[in-house]
């Protein structure tokens, strides 16, 4: 809602030189460097790159909102012609919410808890168009259907934690929507979510922006997503852009060594964790205040050349023969970037030994009580139905589906945490379905670790890094002296990638990703033999990923580790998986080798699960699938097959026998299981998802 | 949640009988019932005379018989006099023996007689109550406002200049007790030679000498705003202080969260974020808070009743535990116990209303 119309041959938004800096007591901490960016009416522009290197910080400051201690030192954002940086704060508050509008990373906590959906979209035409109450909840209730939200009615009347995950990030979408803004900016906005519901929300967002003709910022970690939202993208490092151009420039014409080392860093169709393995980038992301002088990526660059790289500052130079491509590369000619891949380590195939973890037809059944007050009718949650499965020495076998499929709670009942309510689980030789972790002896808890999921919390706040994986290597009887503990620790450090100062640092100092590495170490402290990797890598980075990846298989190689990956994101389970298992509501509605899983036939929530993965190359083509709804409650799952509800190919099966049964589990060839009704020659006739075009 | 209130209440009566038990054990050591018997008797008693008018009196059998009896699920001590009266705890002077009741505890309302007031104990308490009432609502009058406003104003703009001033005017109110503020707000603004007063009597701008009287005994009948200022505020402090700490702490944390970022980014204006986005939210957690500084009133009044003489319950309980009255301090610990217990409930059940994400169990 613009008060003036706007030339759409100028660009929206124009950043340039910009700089920001935190100011801390100790120093000034340069966040952002010499950043410059164009964005043209009705394009969606991308900003990938790690965590920490500034994304965010551009994005906020576009919004003007850096905080008490970050600043703008250079350069400016000129929104429409109007340069942002030296606005005033009324007239930046009219700007906000109504001409920018943006998206967050984690809905649940971007929207008021004690506050009605309703009353909170309504606030936006009340503030900036003076709109009346009633008016603007009529409007309100009408974008929450624009956003494809069912039963507006009722959600316009909710409170945010009565939404699910997805439900709510629509709702943070259409509240961006309320004023129709000439400019979103979307900070991560599906990284919180399923991947089924990711892929509705992205075409959801693609399909606003064609419809509003709004501009988009879209930062993201995610190349695939890009890949699939954005025009446009910039890459960034360590506060600085590195390369921006079209993304088919970006994605097949790379520039930048970064940008290379980071598409070779993340699993496509075709890497192998034996044969083509991911490639991690050396080194560390450099620490703000310790920045090399010149390129900041030179000493991570495979192409460095002493006394070029690191003269001088580099400055963003043109691609020839490109259009609006540009590089941070003073050697971006001189590199040949068709060059193949200098041979990886190509490393053996862990041979598959003996079983070692047996499961036999589990169950884990929770009763939670009706009413606030512990009264009313209890109620049975069927978190794990019916899990049968081996796992062998030195396998990796992935876990798959989103939240709620209850591959969370196997973890715990085969942890210890929880007890089984029915079924075995022999770990070795012994039964300890039944035995829960402070029964179990230091043996069994050494031999049998996890990964955590959420690397903020599993580190304890009060004590350092160093103390923490020293504990845990008391714990585990490990070493004899301290010395001899205290070299273990610097060496699991090294091993997944931090370096050894860390080790007097305290968590809250580290990032998610670096959190997550000592989490990693600390699991691998015991020498593990099982290892229940719960979503490990989620929350790290692409490059991280590769590095975690790698070293999670190298310690595995080392060790024999069986390897349990519970993971949603299927790329990386296809590259480092054996066998794969899909879980939808506590079953398995799928297992067998990776081979078998990733091709035809599949089950149909495979299929849907497939479908929905952004995946970061341009050759690749897939057929969308986009499932509807949420899942069910596990409190309230659907009669007969539990996927029924969002299946597609449920009309080809005879006489509504999905709504009444449970399919059976059926074997097919090579030992593939699937649980679903659909006859032998639909299942046959089914294409494979994903198609890499012929280059 | 009836089902949790019953609980609640089950354990609520278990907690009150330990407690009285321990109050009645200590009020009834040997020595202090040797204090009672030479009070009441004859203060050049011997031993073996205290002894056998202690005998004579009910007070002696187990400790646990005599905690029955007050309690009311023993039956009352009888004796037969030398001259063939029948005597008995619930036995009143001149009345016959057989129309008597067996039981006479605080069950049956019979809360015994005050040796101090030559009253009935449930009458000193409810006079005594009805006026402290009247105290703590008018404290609760002003603490509660007083002290959110001050907290969430602090709180909105962390580390601002506004927070740090506010932040060290609550600190200092309750790091002050009610015995020095007490005094200190007597001599700046109740004293007739030191503080504000003689200035202002000296201008002819007060009639009397003093501009706020330094005793609230008035106040028992006609509460005014000249004679209850003093004493109300002497306990509001402290707790203006404390539940402003804890708003503002409450406050800090809202304002730092995404949906407030949120609702900036929408453009909605600060204090329609501060009234609207954060309030709400922020105040949950004193809630809590507040209802635990009921109790703790009680504890206060003790000091400021005494220091302005007001005669309430806390003057009551000093003047019972100065006097040895054994059955007026039982039955103002019973309410007290019974004030704390309450106000727990309250809070448990009152936060489940405030924040439906909480479960009980």
């Amino acid at each position: 809602m613009s008060d003036t119309t706007w030339d759409s041959s100028k660009p929206i938004l124009e950043i340039e030189n910009l700089s920001i800096s935190f100011f801390t007591r100790l120093r000034e901490i340069p966040a952002v460097m010499d950043f410059s960016c164009t964005v043209m009416a009705g394009e969606a522009m991308g900003l990938v790159g790690e965590s920490g290197c500034g994304k965010s910080t551009v994005a906020l400051a576009v919004m003007r909102y850096l905080g008490k201690n970050g600043r703008i030192t250079g350069g400016s954002i000129r929104f429409k012609g109007r340069d942002l940086t030296n606005m005033e704060d009324e007239e930046l508050r009219k700007i906000r919410g109504s001409e920018i509008a943006m998206i967050y990373q984690e809905p649940m906590a971007s929207l008021n808890p004690a506050m009605k959906i309703g009353a909170q979209l309504a606030e936006v035409p009340m503030i900036h168009q003076g709109m009346a109450k009633e008016a603007a909840w009529k409007l309100a209730r009408q974008i929450v259907a624009d956003v494809r939200l069912p039963d507006p009615d009722r959600i316009i009347n909710a409170y945010p934690h009565q939404l699910s995950g997805g439900q709510q990030q629509r709702i943070v979408i259409a509240m961006a929507l309320m004023s129709k803004p000439a400019l979103l900016i979307l900070d991560e906005p599906t990284t919180a979510l399923d991947v089924t519901v990711e892929a509705g929300i992205v075409d959801l967002v693609k399909e606003l922006g064609t419809k509003y003709g709004t501009s988009m910022l879209f930062i993201s970690h995610n190349l695939g997503l890009v890949l699939d939202v954005c025009d446009r993208l910039c890459v960034m490092y360590s506060g600085e852009a590195v390369e921006t151009g079209n993304v088919e420039q970006v994605f097949d014409k790379m520039r930048h060594p970064y940008t290379q080392a980071l598409f070779r860093s993340i699993p496509l169709p075709g890497a192998d964790k034996n044969s083509r393995p991911l490639v991690a980038i050396p080194g560390n992301f450099p620490l703000p205040h310790e920045r090399p002088a010149g390129c900041n990526f030179g000493p991570r660059c495979d192409y460095f050349t002493d006394g070029r790289c690191n003269a001088q500052d580099i400055p963003m130079v043109q691609v020839p023969g490109d259009d609006r491509h540009e590089t941070r590369c003073i050697r971006s000619t001189e590199i040949d970037w068709n060059a193949p891949l200098a041979a990886a380590k190509v490393v053996e195939k862990t041979p598959i030994g003996r079983v070692v973890l047996k499961l036999d037809d589990l169950k884990k059944y929770y009763s939670v009580s009706g009413s606030a007050f512990g009264g009313g009718v209890g109620k049975v949650v069927k978190a794990n139905e019916t899990l049968s499965f081996e796992a062998h020495e030195g396998e990796t076998l992935a876990i798959v589906g989103e939240s709620g499929c209850g591959k969370s709670t196997f973890a715990k009942v085969l942890m210890g945490l929880e007890t089984a309510t029915s079924g075995q689980i022999m770990l070795f030789d012994e039964n300890v379905q039944n035995t829960p972790i402070q029964m179990r002896d230091t043996g069994t808890i050494s031999k049998l670790q996890m990964v955590f999921q959420n690397p903020f919390d599993t580190l304890n706040p009060s004590s350092t890094v160093g103390r923490q994986i020293i504990r845990a290597l008391e714990i585990f009887k490990f070493g004899n002296s301290d010395d001899e503990r205290k070299a273990r620790m610097l060496e699991l450090l090294d091993l997944v990638k931090l370096p050894r100062a860390f080790a007097d640092r305290m968590p809250r100092q580290l990032s998610g990703g670096q959190k997550q590495r000592v989490g990693i170490a600390r699991a691998f402290a015991g020498g593990a033999k099982v290892v229940v990797a719960d979503e490990p890598v989620s929350a790290l980075d692409v490059s991280v990923q590769a590095a975690v990846t790698d070293l999670l298989m190298d310690i595995q190689r080392k060790n024999k580790t069986t390897l349990l990956f519970i993971s949603h994101d299927l790329s990386i389970v296809r590259y480092l998986s054996d066998r794969v298992m899909v879980m939808y509501l506590g079953h398995v509605v799928e297992m067998g080798t990776t081979d078998q899983v990733f091709q035809p036939p599949y089950h149909p929530y495979t299929e849907a699960l497939l479908s929905a993965v952004p995946i970061a190359d341009t050759r690749v083509q897939k057929k969308r699938i986009v499932l509807d709804g949420d899942i069910p409650s596990a409190v309230n799952p659907p009669p007969g097959c539990p996927f029924q509800t969002r299946c597609r190919w449920k009309s080809q099966v005879a006489d509504g026998l999905c709504d009444r049964e449970v399919p059976p589990v059926r074997m097919l060839e090579g030992g593939h299981q699937i649980k679903c009704h659909l006859p032998d020659n639909v299942l046959a006739e089914m294409e494979p998802v994903i198609k890499i075009a012929a280059e | 949640m009836l089902l949790f209130v019953l609980r609640r209440i089950g354990v609520m009566i278990l907690t009150a009988i330990a407690l009285t038990f321990i109050v009645f054990y200590m009020t009834n050591l040997p020595p202090n019932l040797e204090k009672l018997a030479k009070s009441e008797a004859s203060v050049r008693m011997a031993d073996d005379a205290v002894a056998s008018w202690l005998e004579r009196n009910g007070y002696g059998g187990s400790v646990f018989v005599r905690y029955g009896e007050w309690l009311g699920v023993m039956p009352g001590w009888t004796l037969t006099d030398e001259d063939g009266t029948i005597r008995g705890r619930c036995i009143a002077n001149g009345q016959d023996a057989a129309t008597a009741a067996r039981f006479c505890g605080i069950l049956q309302g019979n809360w015994g007689f005050s040796t101090v007031f030559k009253q009935p104990v449930t009458e000193v308490l409810a006079r005594s109550l009805g006026a402290t009432g009247w105290l703590m609502l008018w404290v609760m009058i002003v603490m509660v406002p007083a002290s959110l406003l001050l907290g969430v104003l602090s709180g909105m703009r962390e580390g601002s200049r506004t927070d740090r001033i506010l932040s060290t005017v609550a600190i200092t109110t309750t790091a002050t007790p009610e015995y020095v503020s007490g005094v200190i707000l007597i001599a700046l603004l109740a004293s007739a030679t030191a503080g504000i007063s003689p200035i202002l009597a000296d201008a002819g701008w007060i009639s009397g000498k003093t501009l706020f009287p330094g005793t609230a005994t008035s106040a028992m009948d006609d509460i005014t705003f000249w004679n209850f200022f003093l004493p109300v505020m002497t306990i509001a402090l402290y707790g203006i202080g404390y539940i402003a700490r804890m708003t503002r702490a409450s406050m800090t944390e809202v304002m730092t969260q995404q949906y407030i970022r949120t609702a900036r980014l929408k453009g909605v204006g600060f204090r329609q974020v501060v009234m609207r986005h954060a309030l709400r939210n922020a105040l949950i957690a004193p809630f809590t808070v507040i209802m635990l500084q009921f109790p703790w009133l009680l504890n206060g009044v003790v000091i400021v009743e005494t220091l302005f003489n007001y005669k309430g319950f806390g003057w009551t309980l000093v003047q019972a535990a100065g006097n040895n009255d054994i059955d007026t301090l039982l039955a103002c610990s019973v309410v007290a116990v019974f004030v704390v217990l309450v106000t727990q409930l309250i809070s448990d059940i009152g936060y489940v209303f405030l924040n439906p994400r909480i479960r009980l169990a």
